[in-house]
């Protein structure tokens, strides 16, 4: 077993603490007089944190290279996916109660639930494109597609940006984060244009 | 006018979660959590309204013996411990101290929901004074004494909606706001009331934030009308005791109908003017928050539905969901001021 596998048994379990955490926040009652609330947005920002980590592999891997960090790429974008879809499943449950009709009317009328919902589907095409089959069917096709990330990133940082009454701190750090990330991209195009 | 009709849309005592049953739950959901994930919960979802119909709200009047008295003048604190109940309650169940008091808006000292009980802990409220100026026959620089001890105190069961889609039910000690503005005199050309935070950034360190989206000292304000209508509110106190902090201490508004940040909290300045004052919210965004600020589950937040709100404190089971009702329920007494107005405009 290579070092990579090796660690993957380490990072895995780690992915998971804030998940942990949180089932443990809620059971010992943690969350505050609001806790349906707290528990929905904290889940959204560990998704988010954990598609600006996926985000980082590429930067990480060039600047120290390390080539085989790639391999944790898929890992963590999936988890970033996980954390997301129980988001949306503590916003339908929780804070939604399952009333499909506010749900639609939120979904009309809200600016910030649509880039929500979008970036949801967007991260859910590329997790069920994410096997070793999938890749191989789809070929070049598949990292065309799989740039699609950038955009559901873009479009996360805007649900949380529309979302925010005013304190715009937070939100600026995960838009300053995910602008750092997409700028370290831009070099490497120009590198090869040349 | 009666506070205590019921409307359509009230939620009944009866259906209301008593706080020991809420507690009830809560030992009930920890034991279950030791049994099952919280992910397969669903099978303990809706089981604690079983035994609901008990109700054990403490009626108004009575002492919160478990409600702790922070520090404050001795005057003030018999000041507010001399209450007496009034019209103004509802028999809806009281938001728990711990809620109320451990669950803020005062972006002075911080963001998060738990940043005010942290950090204005220490808060410098004593001596005290406020300024009162403009329109007025008798303007001057009043001790916090001075201005309550002519009144009476007493206690004011109060919905309290805010703009953010959630709610509480909070029991205010303190005055009528019209029998205080009634010693200052105002004169004819007293339109409007602006009303200011203190303002001291060594004490508030969300003051010395150079990011905030609002600016300092934070200002609100009423239509001369609406500062005189009976509804309104001059709070010393909740549960008994004088007001922690983190609620405004010493002394702070309530507007039951509008939306809370309309109740401006640590007031040093009040000001009667003949335009309409420039308030924090309009300023930082005047698309989003209006002057008047009347809670209307008709005029949505640009951002957000206001058609529903969160009743606290909830459980992840029970969102407490209920609908929100325009002027937060006191269109009786209100609604009149808006006579002719489309407050779809005027939000």
């Amino acid at each position: 077993m290579d070092w990579v596998a090796q660690l993957k048994w380490l990072v895995f379990p780690m992915c998971l603490v804030p998940l942990v955490w949180l089932i443990n926040a809620v059971i010992t009652h943690q969350l505050g007089p609001d806790p349906a609330n707290t528990l929905t947005r904290d889940l959204g920002e560990w998704a988010l944190i954990f598609l600006c980590i996926s985000l980082a592999v590429t930067p990480a891997r060039k600047m120290t290279g390390i080539n085989k960090l790639i391999r944790f790429r898929r890992m963590i974008g999936l988890f970033a996916l996980f954390y997301a879809v129980l988001h949306v499943m503590a916003y339908l449950a929780f804070l939604l109660g399952w009333q499909w009709q506010t749900l639609l009317e939120d979904l009309y009328q809200r600016p910030y639930i649509m880039a929500g919902a979008f970036a949801i589907l967007i991260l859910s095409v590329l997790g069920a494109t994410s096997t070793k089959a999938m890749m191989r069917r789809l070929g070049k096709k598949w990292v065309k597609l799989h740039k699609l990330v950038y955009l559901a990133a873009g479009l996360a940082v805007l649900h949380f940006v529309w979302l925010s009454k005013s304190d715009y701190t937070e939100a600026v750090i995960f838009g300053s984060v995910l602008a750092g990330l997409m700028l370290f991209r831009l070099p490497t195009k120009w590198r090869r244009a040349r | 006018m009666l506070i205590k009709t019921r409307k359509s849309g009230d939620v009944r005592s009866s259906e209301i979660t008593s706080e020991s049953v809420y507690e009830d739950r809560r030992r009930f959901l920890k034991m279950g959590g030791q049994f099952a994930c919280v992910g397969m919960g669903l099978v303990v979802a809706g089981c604690g309204d079983a035994a609901d119909t008990r109700s054990t709200r403490k009626p108004a009047g009575s002492g919160y013996d478990d409600v702790p008295q922070l520090s404050a003048p001795d005057w003030l604190k018999e000041k507010v411990a001399s209450y007496q109940s009034s019209r103004f309650t509802t028999d809806e169940t009281l938001t728990p101290y711990a809620s109320v008091a451990g669950y803020n808006n005062f972006y002075e000292f911080g963001y998060s929901k738990d940043d005010p009980a942290k950090y204005a802990k220490n808060m410098k409220t004593d001596p005290w004074s406020l300024v009162v100026e403009g329109e007025i026959e008798k303007p001057g620089k009043y001790t916090l004494e001075d201005i309550l001890k002519p009144h009476d105190v007493e206690e004011r069961i109060y919905r309290l909606r805010c703009v953010e889609a959630w709610s509480m039910v909070i029991p205010w000690v303190g005055v009528s706001l019209a029998d205080m503005f009634k010693r200052f005199q105002p004169n004819s050309r007293a339109r409007f009331v602006q009303f200011e935070t203190l303002h001291d950034p060594e004490q508030m360190p969300g003051q010395r934030s150079r990011l905030s989206a609002i600016k300092y000292p934070y200002v609100e304000g009423l239509r001369i009308d609406e500062a005189m209508n009976p509804l309104t509110f001059m709070a010393i106190g909740l549960y008994g005791k004088t007001l922690p902090p983190q609620n405004g201490a010493p002394l702070r508004l309530v507007v039951p109908w509008k939306y809370g940040f309309k109740s401006i909290k640590s007031i040093v300045k009040i000001r009667f003017t003949e335009t309409m004052p420039q308030t924090t919210w309009v300023k930082s965004g005047p698309s989003e928050y209006g002057f008047y600020a009347n809670v209307n589950p008709e005029v949505d937040h640009p951002r957000w539905s206001q058609k529903q709100e969160r009743r606290l404190p909830n459980s992840i089971w029970e969102p407490n969901q209920i609908e929100t009702q325009k002027f937060n329920g006191y269109g009786e007494e209100v609604a009149h001021l808006y006579k002719g107005m489309d407050l779809r405009k005027f939000y």
